[in-house]
């Protein structure tokens, strides 16, 4: 494990020495929104406010993507075959991204990546991605992640994680990635291991502190049949105050759900795919017009089943929840995944 | 599938009007590129993605036989925007198939049983598929005793009648072709919906049995206590079930019926394995 030192005064030239190698993507403020956003020529990651409304998915898995196009002039020879578009792939670093939203970009490999078919265009953006981790030292009340297997400090998923020891960044090293990066920012002071790792140790501790003792419970989901927690009594109440904006599954890091839509432009074809939620009437709505999940009640109950329990069956990696507090606090109506998870790891059914 | 996204070009080589009031449309598509062709091989009971630049994609099941060579299938109903527009394209036409996709009847299984096939309205593609392979001459004999009870809303709305009354004739095959309804006072076959009609013309169960259903979700619902009187177990009912996809290959999350991807993990199921998810298709 090797530690490198960042003085802060340090921090923008490094930054600009990376921008040879890497484009860049870091926490900005954007219409009022703060989010994970490629930075123009220059502009730097606010690293005073990483913990953006939006979390940095769209790194990987942009809003609305180009998968292929092709054209419709009859007289070219290759009309109507649908070839993918140039993408650029260089390599490209997320600045500041936080534990709970690396964490996220795991689990969200596990649906883009399968042993049977590998979604060429998150892959190929993932492979080119190096992750530059800033823990947490003051969480939000909303961040539960120490929970969700994740923590303020964790690691996973992280090519390097800078800490915020005051004057200066204590960045551990994790990968060959992140290797490449601190080597490409210039940034090359190597700290003292043992004592910036007891540095490290100590905040840590100290932010997981401020998070309090545990309060959302995980252990026991496994155990449940889905069967008994989908016909468990509470959805209805759960339910009664959605109003199915979506947001929850918008800014939720791993929500993956897409829609694939098509367009023509004068001869030219192409096809999207867009963000989509499970909130939406639609989103199940057959062609013929049966819909298996068309009322609230059970497109409220899909999120919370698809987050805590089926994802949590379908690959044991725990729930696909990391616990960013971020549906939490943007809920309209107050709905919150803390109580829903507690309700169903303790749900008993009745004899 | 290098890039699963991407089709297959493919061209229109026939179309043929397939019931009376033109809703429905079988086309046959042939691959631009021969060695496509030879990377598209299905089997009975699996489905692709029909995908016309500019329009969009739909996933209908294979109505062609994995023994039927150098040439793919489909029957199509005209409801939305993609399937209207095919409805207009013509012979001569380029578009795009993905697949094949999702699983297949479980035939490794099948083999040395006897088998009911049951199917309802367009939902009876996958299913031709499924007859012209276990009819074919390499593949009668892996076979027991084969029955089908097929129904449509009116004998004009029956899919492949010429097949359908060629099966007929046959002595290897036990049909049971009914309608709904019906003011043809020739029409020789039954008149009934599809459960009724397995309850009073389907063989009783044995070990040896399995019954395989693909149709629309209320004749699903109805064909299964059906099945449950005649002596049907859980593993020996086989479903094909339809819900609403996109991405065809378990990435766009729409699916689902509890931690099952009808996509991917389906859309074939035993009752065995449905009774273990949510009813939610």
């Amino acid at each position: 494990m090797k530690v490198i030192q960042i003085d802060k005064n340090d921090w923008n030239r490094g930054i600009d020495a990376s921008r040879k190698a890497y484009h860049l993507f870091g926490p900005v403020t954007d219409n009022n929104q703060s989010m994970f956003k490629q930075l123009a020529p220059d502009q730097y990651p606010d690293m005073e406010k990483p913990d953006t409304i939006m979390s940095p998915k769209s790194v990987l898995f942009p809003q609305t993507e180009k998968l292929l196009g092709a054209t419709l002039d009859p007289t070219a020879e290759n009309h109507h075959i649908m070839e993918r578009p140039e993408t650029d792939y260089s390599p490209r670093a997320v600045i500041g991204i936080r534990p709970y939203d690396a964490r996220a970009v795991a689990l969200v490999k596990l649906n883009f990546d399968t042993p049977e078919y590998r979604d060429p265009y998150w892959c190929d953006a993932y492979a080119a991605t190096t992750f530059v981790g800033l823990a947490v030292n003051q969480p939000s009340v909303t961040d539960f992640s120490t929970a969700m297997g994740s923590g303020p400090f964790a690691e996973e998923g992280l090519d390097a994680l800078l800490v915020d020891a005051g004057d200066l960044y204590l960045a551990k090293v994790l990968t060959p990635k992140g290797e490449a990066f601190f080597s490409a920012a210039g940034f090359d002071t190597v700290a003292d291991t043992d004592e910036s790792l007891e540095k490290i140790e100590q905040l840590k501790n100290k932010a997981e502190t401020a998070m309090g003792p545990l309060a959302v419970f995980t252990d026991k989901l496994a155990q449940k049949s889905i069967l008994d927690l989908h016909g468990a009594p509470f959805w209805e109440d759960l339910a009664f105050t959605c109003i199915n904006c979506g947001t929850c599954t918008f800014v939720c890091p791993t929500c993956w759900c897409f829609d694939i839509q098509d367009e023509t432009k004068g001869n030219s074809a192409a096809r999207f795919r867009n963000w989509d939620t499970c909130m939406s009437p639609l989103f199940t709505k057959h062609g013929s017009g049966h819909n298996p999940r068309g009322e609230k009640t059970q497109r409220v109950r899909q999120r919370f089943m698809h987050k805590l329990k089926y994802f949590l069956d379908k690959y044991d990696s725990g729930t696909m929840c990391v616990g960013c507090g971020r549906c939490v606090e943007k809920c309209p109506v107050n709905i919150d995944i803390r109580q829903v998870c507690n309700k169903m790891n303790s749900y008993e059914p009745q004899k | 599938m290098d890039n699963p996204y991407r089709p297959y070009p493919v061209r229109i080589d026939e179309i043929e009007i397939a019931t009376e009031d033109k809703s429905l449309k079988t086309f046959k598509f042939v691959f631009l590129n021969e060695e496509d062709g030879e990377k598209f091989s299905h089997r009975a009971g699996q489905f692709a993605e029909l995908s016309i630049p500019g329009k969009g994609e739909i996933p209908i099941g294979i109505a062609s036989s994995p023994t039927e060579k150098g040439f793919v299938k489909f029957t199509v109903f005209k409801t939305g925007v993609v399937t209207s527009y095919l409805h207009n394209m013509k012979v001569g036409d380029i578009m795009g198939i993905r697949g094949p996709l999702g699983n297949s009847y479980p035939w490794d299984k099948l083999e040395g049983k006897n088998l009911v096939i049951i199917g309802g309205g367009f939902a009876f593609t996958t299913l031709r598929a499924s007859i012209v392979y276990m009819l074919d001459p390499a593949n009668r004999s892996k076979f027991g005793k084969i029955d089908v009870v097929y129904g449509a809303r009116s004998p004009g709305m029956l899919l492949y009648r010429d097949e359908l009354f060629e099966w007929e004739r046959r002595d290897d095959i036990n049909m049971h072709i009914t309608v709904d309804g019906t003011d043809d006072p020739t029409w020789g076959y039954n008149v009934g919906f599809v459960p009724t009609i397995v309850e009073q013309k389907a063989p009783k169960a044995s070990p040896e049995t399995y019954a395989i259903v693909c149709g629309p979700p209320i004749m699903i619902k109805f064909t299964q206590p059906a099945l449950e009187k005649l002596g049907y177990g859980d593993e020996q009912i086989i479903m094909s079930l339809e819900n609403r996809m996109k991405c065809g290959i378990g990435m766009c999350g729409r699916c689902n019926i509890g931690k099952e991807l009808v996509c991917k993990d389906g859309p074939v199921f035993t009752l065995k394995e449905l009774n273990r998810t949510p009813r939610e298709y």
